[in-house]
């Protein structure tokens, strides 16, 4: 299909059709139902299970909450073959990087979804070895909270994100551009980091030593 | 009481300090200097035969007078006895004491742990480096008491520090040697290979909006 | 079948190349190899994200073709900082965070880490309170076992059995939910008791659970263990001998199938265990195929045991009657002066234990777990160990795995049967 991609105009890149700047019509609007519904009922999900959340995900795979009638039994180990990267536990500092180069190998179209308390702000773990939320490493779509979340929890948010993913529109030239980071790179400006990880509620009366 | 404390004594006199019983459980401190040569009393005797080491650990206490202490559970499986050997180690002088990995394998990632988490280097250990946290993890030991439960950095300042790409954080130097055949590590990489150094922590990146 | 061996692949060389090494001539090629084509070993990097490393284990992988000749682990990747946490909390506030440690057997863990409590303080449990958590501790036993045996039944290439024993799971977790009100995260005891009694029904649920798990089992066991397949894939496989299974520091599973039987019920009991009649089943290789022998028979004793403490469950108190441990009911505080100070003590300053240490283990699914508190007297302790058995059962991995082939790693990977959670902390 081919989103948003702008040549420099003239040269080779004149021929190309940059559908991207077409204003949104009827065409676009069914090309786009057609399109979102053959996604939200067939993404592949890549589980990047570390902790307990990844046994309610696998429990959710099982047979009793099946994720297949959703078109996701098909796991994409690999991230080059999946869809939705579902961050099913904590992530440790140690981990963030790997979570990064998994979300950046996966081609677009992508989501992600972060499972649990802790994959989306910390969790009960406001300590030196945890990330507050993945989202400090990688754009989040879908949260769903739980510690862990029943699979009904997890079934609800595959379907918001399904949800999410029809409303999307090819129209719409930046949703799927991605910029790239070096190395050591914040996703996010730095103040953000630190005013998403601020302790809030009940964490700042609890921490005290003695 | 352990009937193994009065023994030890006749073994060691002087060496072993202090012994007391606590929750009906028997602890002896012993003079960190002997560790090693006691423990091997301890395990190959045949009337102690503690072949069995349970744990390795350390304990700093909240008071900053008291040293640190090392930690070794022992049991004898065939007798059923349990024994617990401390070492107290000053504040003053440098965290030492010999490694015992020479007489339980068990001890080799026991023993790592404690120096990561606290600093304790054990000397003649086969591979003394960091377990939990990365290998060029910057802010020190986490279980000490004077390391904060958020750590000392910010939490932006973690996160890049995490994501730097740092094959030296992730990959021990025996790793990296058998890479050198394969690819064309960096030249300052292989001539500290050659060294037999480790590297240190990347420059915290500058450039981190968007 | 023929016995396994352990497969040494050994090619032909024609010579030193420049640097001294030998040059090896490939496979199928007679004699006139290429003089300078050296047969260099790989270095494969497998995970932390990987579906067989069973969590986030990384395993650095150095090998010669298909022969693995170093296999070097990285963990680590799970640290969550749990030991300094433990160290800002009270003590009935260390319970949901072992949860999270074990989290495939979490009942086990609320219990060890209450009974190390309860022996640190010098607390009494009742018998009700003793025989339920037998209850618990055995079929968290059961359900680490089921996951260990899906998995690595998935690992060596047989899916099945991964379907038939979460379905099992799920029957686990209704009895779960139904006491605790969490299918994982249970945090079910307390210092000095538990969360709440079982509810009406839930003694003929777990009767009919004891009634329908072991022909499952049984499907499962017709399944793999005389299976062609699985016996060439697991026997033979990664075996340690007794005396280095003491050395490296091994428990649980892992050391009776190397022959040693040391279990920590009837060794060092706890909860009356030597009241119960149940045997402990002790391999002889200690191999793969002996540890998946050694945590088929364990499930079945398990449902033993737990039949037993089913037909043994006395009425009476589940908590210890003591006001300055155990939150008193929500009657007695909202009526009773005595009571709202007690519940008003608990709640804002903790339970304070006495000066001193203890260190308690348990026999967890997957071998010994302790628990070491050191308390300075006041209510949250100064140090909180945990002493994970999988951490000394993965530290062995290569000492199992190096000279076989690397299908084999992940099978060995696989029957060590550990949790990243507990690893790492």
């Amino acid at each position: 299909m081919g989103l948003g991609r702008v040549d420099d105009a003239g040269g080779a890149g004149a021929g190309r059709a940059v559908v991207g700047q077409v204003s949104p019509n009827w065409v676009t609007t069914r090309l786009d139902f057609l399109v979102n519904w053959a996604r939200s009922n067939s993404m592949w999900p890549m589980p990047f299970g570390t902790a307990c959340c990844a046994i309610e995900f696998m429990a959710t795979a099982a047979s009793r909450y099946d994720l297949s009638r959703f078109g996701m039994e098909r796991m994409g180990y690999t991230p080059r073959q999946a869809d939705v990267l579902i961050c099913a536990g904590r992530l440790p500092f140690k981990l963030a990087p790997v979570i990064r180069r998994i979300y950046e190998q996966m081609p677009q179209p992508k989501w992600v979804i972060s499972m649990g308390a802790c994959a989306s702000s910390g969790g009960i773990f406001d300590t030196y070895a945890m990330t507050q939320g993945i989202d400090t490493v990688v754009p989040v779509d879908v949260y769903v909270p739980g510690c862990p979340p029943r699979p009904e929890g997890l079934l609800y948010g595959i379907l918001l994100l399904h949800k999410k993913v029809m409303g999307e529109t090819m129209a719409d030239a930046e949703l799927r551009k991605e910029r790239w980071l070096e190395p050591g790179q914040l996703r996010i400006p730095a103040r953000l980091v630190d005013e998403l990880s601020e302790p809030f509620g009940n964490s700042i009366q609890q921490t005290r030593s003695a | 009481m352990n009937p193994t404390v009065e023994s030890l004594r006749r073994a060691f006199g002087t060496k072993i300090e202090r012994a007391l019983v606590s929750c009906g459980q028997t602890v002896v401190y012993v003079d960190r200097v002997s560790v090693r040569e006691i423990l091997r009393w301890l395990k190959e005797t045949p009337e102690e035969d503690y072949d069995f080491l349970v744990d390795v650990t350390a304990v700093e206490y909240r008071d900053p007078e008291p040293p640190l202490e090392v930690v070794y559970q022992l049991r004898s499986l065939k007798r059923g006895a349990e024994l617990r050997v401390k070492a107290e180690l000053p504040k003053d002088r440098a965290l030492e004491v010999d490694s015992v990995v020479p007489l339980w394998r068990a001890a080799d990632w026991l023993e790592r742990e404690v120096y990561d988490m606290f600093g304790i280097t054990f000397r003649d250990h086969p591979d003394l480096r960091r377990l939990l946290m990365w290998e060029t993890y910057a802010e020190g030991y986490p279980l000490r008491k004077d390391f904060p439960l958020r750590g000392r950095f910010s939490r932006a300042e973690q996160v890049r520090q995490a994501l730097a790409a740092n094959p030296e954080a992730h990959y021990s130097l025996e790793e990296l040697s058998i890479a050198q055949r394969q690819y064309d590590l960096p030249s300052d990489m292989r001539e500290r290979l050659e060294r037999g150094e480790r590297g240190t922590v990347p420059e915290p990146g500058r450039r981190d909006d968007g | 079948m023929g016995e396994k061996r352990t497969v040494e692949l050994d090619l032909a060389t024609t010579g030193a190349d420049a640097a001294g090494r030998p040059v090896r001539v490939p496979l199928g090629v007679s004699g006139t190899g290429e003089p300078d084509l050296a047969a260099e070993h790989m270095l494969l990097n497998v995970g932390p994200q990987h579906p067989a490393t069973h969590g986030v284990l990384r395993l650095v992988v150095e090998l010669d073709g298909e022969v693995v000749r170093r296999v070097v682990p990285h963990i680590g990747y799970l640290h969550s900082g749990f030991e300094k946490l433990g160290e800002y909390r009270f003590y009935n506030q260390i319970i949901p965070l072992t949860d999270r440690t074990d989290y495939l057997a979490p009942m086990a863990n609320n219990v060890g880490l209450a009974m190390a409590a309860e022996q640190l303080m010098g607390i009494e449990i009742t018998e009700r309170c003793k025989v339920l958590r037998v209850v618990a501790c055995e079929i968290s036993r059961i359900i680490s076992h089921l996951v260990w045996l899906g998995t690595t039944a998935i690992d060596i290439g047989a899916f099945t059995p991964f379907l038939w024993t979460f379905q099992e799971r799920e029957k686990a977790y209704n009895l779960q939910e139904a006491w605790t009100g969490a299918r994982l995260t249970t945090s079910l005891t307390r210092v000095g008791g538990m969360m709440a009694d079982v509810p009406d029904g839930f003694v003929e649920a777990l009767r009919t659970f004891c009634r329908e798990f072991p022909p499952v089992l049984d499907e499962v066991d017709r399944l793999l263990t005389r299976n062609a397949i699985w016996i060439s894939r697991t026997q033979g496989i990664g075996p340690m001998t007794s005396e280095e299974a003491v050395n490296y520091g091994l428990s649980g599973p892992m050391l009776r199938a190397s022959g040693v039987p040391y279990d920590v019920r009837k060794d060092r009991p706890y909860l009356d265990y030597e009241t119960y009649d149940f045997d402990v089943p002790v391999g002889e290789h200690g191999d793969v195929y002996d540890r998946y022998l050694v945590r088929m028979e364990e499930m079945r004793q398990s449902v033993r045991i737990i039949e037993q403490a089913l037909d043994r469950l006395p009425d009476g108190p589940l908590n210890a009657q003591d006001p300055r441990v155990i939150l008193p009911p929500k009657s007695a505080a909202m009526n009773d002066m005595e009571s709202m100070i007690f519940h008003f003590k608990q709640v804002m300053e903790g339970v304070r234990a006495p000066v001193g240490e203890v260190y308690f283990a348990i026999e967890n699914g997957k071998g010994e777990l302790g628990y070491y508190f050191v308390s300075d007297g006041t209510a949250k302790p100064v140090r909180w160990r945990i002493r994970p058995p999988s951490l000394l059962n993965i530290a062995a991995l290569p000492k199992m795995a190096e000279g076989h082939l690397f299908a084999d790693l992940i099978a060995i990977n696989a029957s060590v049967d550990i949790v990243m959670g507990e690893i790492d902390r």
